[in-house]
């Protein structure tokens, strides 16, 4: 009898508890549903979005977000068009091309303010200066081919271009002379293949004149007109999820993992580390916070780049494209 | 024992025992120093054969690991290069045949069938390559649920690595492994060749033949691996990453060179460059997994560049020598425990008798040499410093009984010289005034002796009614003799000095008993008066005395004259001559001996007649007791505290107005 008396004010308690869990965060009513696509795997360069997603900022700003884990098989831009998602991150060249195409895509914020894109080679094949590269093997990503290919022009180089795919091994064994590579990525992976930063030689295009920041996030101008407080709330909650990222770095490398091996892709903390801490490179942190704004002036290169490799006519006008 | 405390210098008596507690003893110090050189060699020794021990488990692990590494790498690449001779057969195939050709797919299937091992294989053209309006063509067989099926790869794969490596490299190529998805997520890898096409000028590149080969089996004969509990090997690829480890989440996730960044280890990074660049080796370095310390040895797959490493963990490794040396330890200290208690027991052995002697020399040194010694029997260092202590205690009681004896016999002597001098002093007038019925003088005497018994003397009686005899004399040397000598003397004059006689029949008198029995050669000087107190004269005899002084009233000083006698009791039959002087009322006259003149101060110098002359003087009109007491003051302080080697003695007589 007892134990009964004892036992059922803690049963009540857990009950209770139980109830609190659920109940008590409380879904605000009015949470809006949205959709957002990352153009690549879900790796540290997205931290910002994934630690927001995780850490409730969006929830905080009245979003009920759902990540859609982004890969070669779900291009954003397909799934802006067909209204699958709401939000998308893309490439600046990417959009720009895009809506040089008549995509009605806007710039909602301009996340890097770098561009992250290198060439790399071994100094042990000889290559020093960008003069170096004349004759050489280049490995060039077919999507990402406008800088290098300014980067040739404006050195007056002559060099065998191969179409390089999304590993480096291709470089590591020999095949060509030069890689493309991210910053934030494959040199990264370069380095823990086992060569040494002083064993090669890197070519930062921004460095060249040739800055093409890279990943912006991308609305449909739709989804602006019809709900811009739901644009305005989740680019803030973006940003704040950034600055979160980069405030708590291994609690934001423990998400950035955790959805890595959710999608069964190769899950290196000390790979997420370096690209985290190549983001902080990419997107400058200051005291306001992280900016999110397109310059003008990187547009028209951009824009300018594209239109001098025939990849677009005209360049759409900036006031149409960005929106902050 | 009373008595010898008093006699023995105090200092002797150290009455506090000696303590050891400001210092170590013996025992300690050589137990402590034997100990310590004991530890030293110990653990020099235990040092020396845990390196030496060490260095050859790790030969033997070294040859062990390397020849382990070696073996295994070499079973691999046995089955991976007989894999690589099915497409390199292919290949040559290809330059012939196209995939039309008849057979050509029985061949393959019949490849498949027959090579566990392989999963797929495909032949990959050149853009435009098969057909100039096909740009991809590939056909590509592979096995699905034991039957083989074909396929066209239906991607563009011109930039794939297992395409594009061969390719861009213009020769054979293993690359990268894979999980395929789509053969049940197993673990892949591809050996590509590029076939070619043409002779000469004409020939060119074709296309690419690849087989997709399992590596179940890799990681099954890797696996096998085990070097005690927790070793293991493990499989990396080209670029590092790991291609079978037993912790699976770093195949195909991870590369060495990560981990070496996550650890901050730089020496394994080194280990990995070693390895990619397909050379063999052993180092020291910490398991991946637990962080433990172990050794790697590593050697190269020639096929396909891959490395093999196997891991030994330290501890494993050094497990039985770890238990030897903590036996070794254990014994170690338990032998230390052992010889340290037998040094205590052996120390304490040496230092007990010592310890005894020390106790019993502080009782000793405290005064008591009743003390009993301990009964040491040995025959070292330590039984004849006891024999030693032994003689000097006797020897030292012996002296103290000696001691005691003299000493005993001597404070007799005293006390019989002091009764001597009791005596001497009792033979002399010691009543003043003496007469108190004469009124016409006045007598005062004093006699100072310099030891308890002294050789000067003085006497004064009436003859008769009016004839006051008086004397003073000294007699030669000091002491008992001498004190007799004066007794004898004293005790003549009285005899001799009869009503009627004159001093110099006196002294003649004196003199012929003294001279008469005096084997000691014995002599007195002495000088006698006899005054008339009616008249004022005297009638004097001097037998080689000081000259009295007569201090007239008028204040005049002057010495009496002389008589030209000899000292009494020298020679027989001498003749002595008297003298008259008178005495006025008022007059002293005032006899001393030698001791007065002649007393010395601490520089030697003589209180001399002059002194007592001007002594005399300035006290000339005090009564005769204060003139004398104030001589008696100024050969006091003259003197200052010097003793006197002389009897001081002075007699006064004045005659009375």
């Amino acid at each position: 009898m007892r134990y009964e008396l004892i036992k059922r004010p803690l049963t009540y308690c857990l009950a209770l508890l139980f109830i609190l869990l659920f109940i008590s965060p409380a879904m605000p009513a009015d949470l809006k549903k949205a959709v957002f696509i990352p153009h690549w795997v879900p790796q540290a360069q997205f931290a910002g979005y994934y630690v927001a997603y995780e850490m409730g900022i969006y929830r905080k700003h009245g979003i009920d977000l759902a990540i859609i884990p982004g890969g070669s098989e779900t291009p954003p831009l397909d799934l802006l068009k067909d209204e699958r998602a709401q939000f998308g991150s893309l490439w600046l060249s990417t959009a720009i091309e895009a809506r040089a195409q008549g995509v009605e895509l806007v710039n909602v914020a301009q996340i890097m303010q770098k561009s992250g894109l290198i060439l790399v080679a071994k100094k042990s094949g000889g290559i020093k200066e960008p003069k170096d590269m004349n004759g050489k093997k280049v490995g060039i990503w077919d999507s990402f081919k406008v800088q290098p290919k300014a980067f040739f022009n404006k050195y007056n180089l002559d060099v065998k271009t191969i179409t390089q795919s999304y590993s480096v091994n291709l470089f590591l064994s020999g095949g060509v002379d030069v890689a493309s590579a991210m910053w934030y990525n494959e040199y990264h992976t370069i380095l823990n293949s086992g060569l040494n930063p002083d064993e090669l030689v890197t070519f930062f295009f921004y460095e060249h004149d040739l800055n093409f920041p890279e990943d912006g996030i991308y609305v449909m101008k739709n989804t602006l007109d019809q709900d811009p407080e739901l644009v305005r709330a989740f680019v803030a909650a973006s940003l704040e999820g950034w600055r979160y990222a980069f405030d708590h770095p291994e609690e934001a490398l423990d998400i950035i993992i955790k959805n890595l091996t959710k999608e069964h892709m190769p899950a290196s903390r000390v790979h997420q580390r370096w690209m985290l801490n190549r983001m902080k490179d990419l997107i400058p942190l200051t005291e306001a916070g992280i900016s999110g704004k397109l310059k003008e002036d990187d547009y028209y290169r951009v824009g300018k780049g594209l239109k001098d490799n025939g990849l677009i006519e005209e360049i759409p006008p900036f006031a149409a494209f960005y929106q902050e | 024992m009373g008595l010898l405390k008093k006699f023995l210098p105090s200092q002797l008596f150290i009455r506090s025992k000696p303590s050891l507690a400001g210092g170590r003893g013996i025992a300690f110090r050589l137990s402590f120093l034997i100990l310590v050189t004991t530890s030293l060699i110990f653990i020099g020794l235990f040092g020396y054969y845990y390196a030496f021990s060490r260095q050859l488990i790790e030969d033997k692990i070294e040859e062990d690991a390397t020849h382990l590494a070696q073996a295994t790498a070499n079973r691999i690449d046995k089955v991976l290069g007989a894999t690589e001779k099915i497409p390199e057969d292919l290949s040559v195939f290809m330059e012939y045949l196209t995939p039309e050709t008849e057979g050509l797919s029985a061949v393959i299937k019949n490849l498949l069938e027959n090579n566990d091992e392989i999963y797929g294989t495909a032949v990959a053209f050149e853009p435009y390559a098969y057909n100039r309006d096909m740009k991809c063509f590939a056909p590509y067989f592979y096995k699905d649920n034991g039957k083989i099926a074909s396929t066209n790869i239906s991607y563009e794969y011109f930039s794939w690595d297992w395409y594009q490596i061969p390719r861009e490299l213009g020769r054979a190529s293993w690359i990268e492994p894979y999980f395929d998805e789509g053969a049940g997520n197993i673990l892949m890898s591809t050996y590509a060749l590029p076939f070619y096409q043409g002779v000469g000028e004409e020939r060119k590149l074709k296309g690419i033949v690849t087989v997709d080969i399992s590596l179940s089996w890799l990681k099954e004969i890797v696996s096998s691996i085990k070097m005690g509990k927790t070793g293991y090997a493990f499989l990396i690829s080209k670029t590092g990453t790991f291609v079978t480890h037993p912790n699976s989440d770093l195949i195909m996730n991870e590369s060495i060179f990560g981990i070496a960044e996550a650890r901050g280890d730089n020496s394994l990074r080194e280990i990995g460059r070693d390895m990619i660049a397909g050379k063999s080796g052993f180092a020291r370095s910490v398991d991946m997994i637990s962080g433990v310390e172990g050794w790697m040895a590593y050697a190269p797959l020639s096929s396909s560049g891959w490395s093999l490493a196997v891991i030994f963990p330290e501890s494993e490794v050094m497990a039985d020598i770890t238990r030897l040396n903590q036996r070794v330890i254990f014994l170690g200290i338990g032998g230390f425990l052992l010889l340290y208690f037998i040094i205590i027991w052996i120390a304490r052995g040496i230092t007990r008798p010592l310890r005894d002697l020390t106790e019993a020399a502080a009782t000793i040194a405290g005064g008591n040499l009743d003390a009993v010694l301990p009964s040491i029997r040995t025959k070292d260092e330590v039984g004849r410093l006891a024999s030693s202590f032994y003689t000097m205690k006797d020897s030292l009681k012996e002296h103290i009984r000696n001691l005691t004896a003299t000493t005993a016999a001597k404070e007799r002597i005293e006390s019989e010289l002091r009764l001597a001098h009791d005596i001497q002093m009792g033979i002399l007038p010691r009543i003043f005034p003496p007469f108190p019925d004469r009124k016409e003088i006045d007598i005062f005497a004093t006699l100072v002796p310099a030891k308890e018994v002294g050789g000067d003397l003085f006497d004064f009686f009436f003859m008769d009614d009016d004839h006051l005899c008086f004397s003073i004399g000294d007699v030669s040397g000091k002491g008992i003799a001498a004190s007799l000598f004066m007794a004898v003397t004293k005790m003549l004059i009285k005899a001799k000095a009869v009503k009627g006689l004159t001093p110099e029949t006196i002294l003649a008198r004196v003199n012929e008993d003294l001279s008469l029995d005096n084997p000691s050669m014995m002599f007195v000087t002495l000088f006698l008066g006899i005054l008339d107190v009616a008249s004022g004269e005297i009638v004097y005899c001097n037998g080689g005395h000081n000259p009295p002084y007569i201090i007239r009233a008028d204040g005049e000083i002057t010495q009496l004259e002389g008589t030209k006698g000899m000292a009494l009791g020298v020679m027989e039959d001498l003749v002595y001559k008297s003298r008259n002087i008178t005495m006025k009322k008022g007059d002293k006259i005032f006899l001393y001996t030698d001791g007065v003149t002649e007393a010395v101060n601490q520089q030697d110098e003589l209180f001399s007649e002059k002194g007592l002359e001007t002594g005399l003087s300035d006290l000339k009109n005090h009564a005769l007791k204060e003139l004398i007491s104030g001589v008696m003051d100024r050969i006091e302080t003259f003197a200052g505290g010097t003793p006197q080697a002389d009897d001081i003695t002075m007699l006064i007589i004045g005659l009375n107005k």
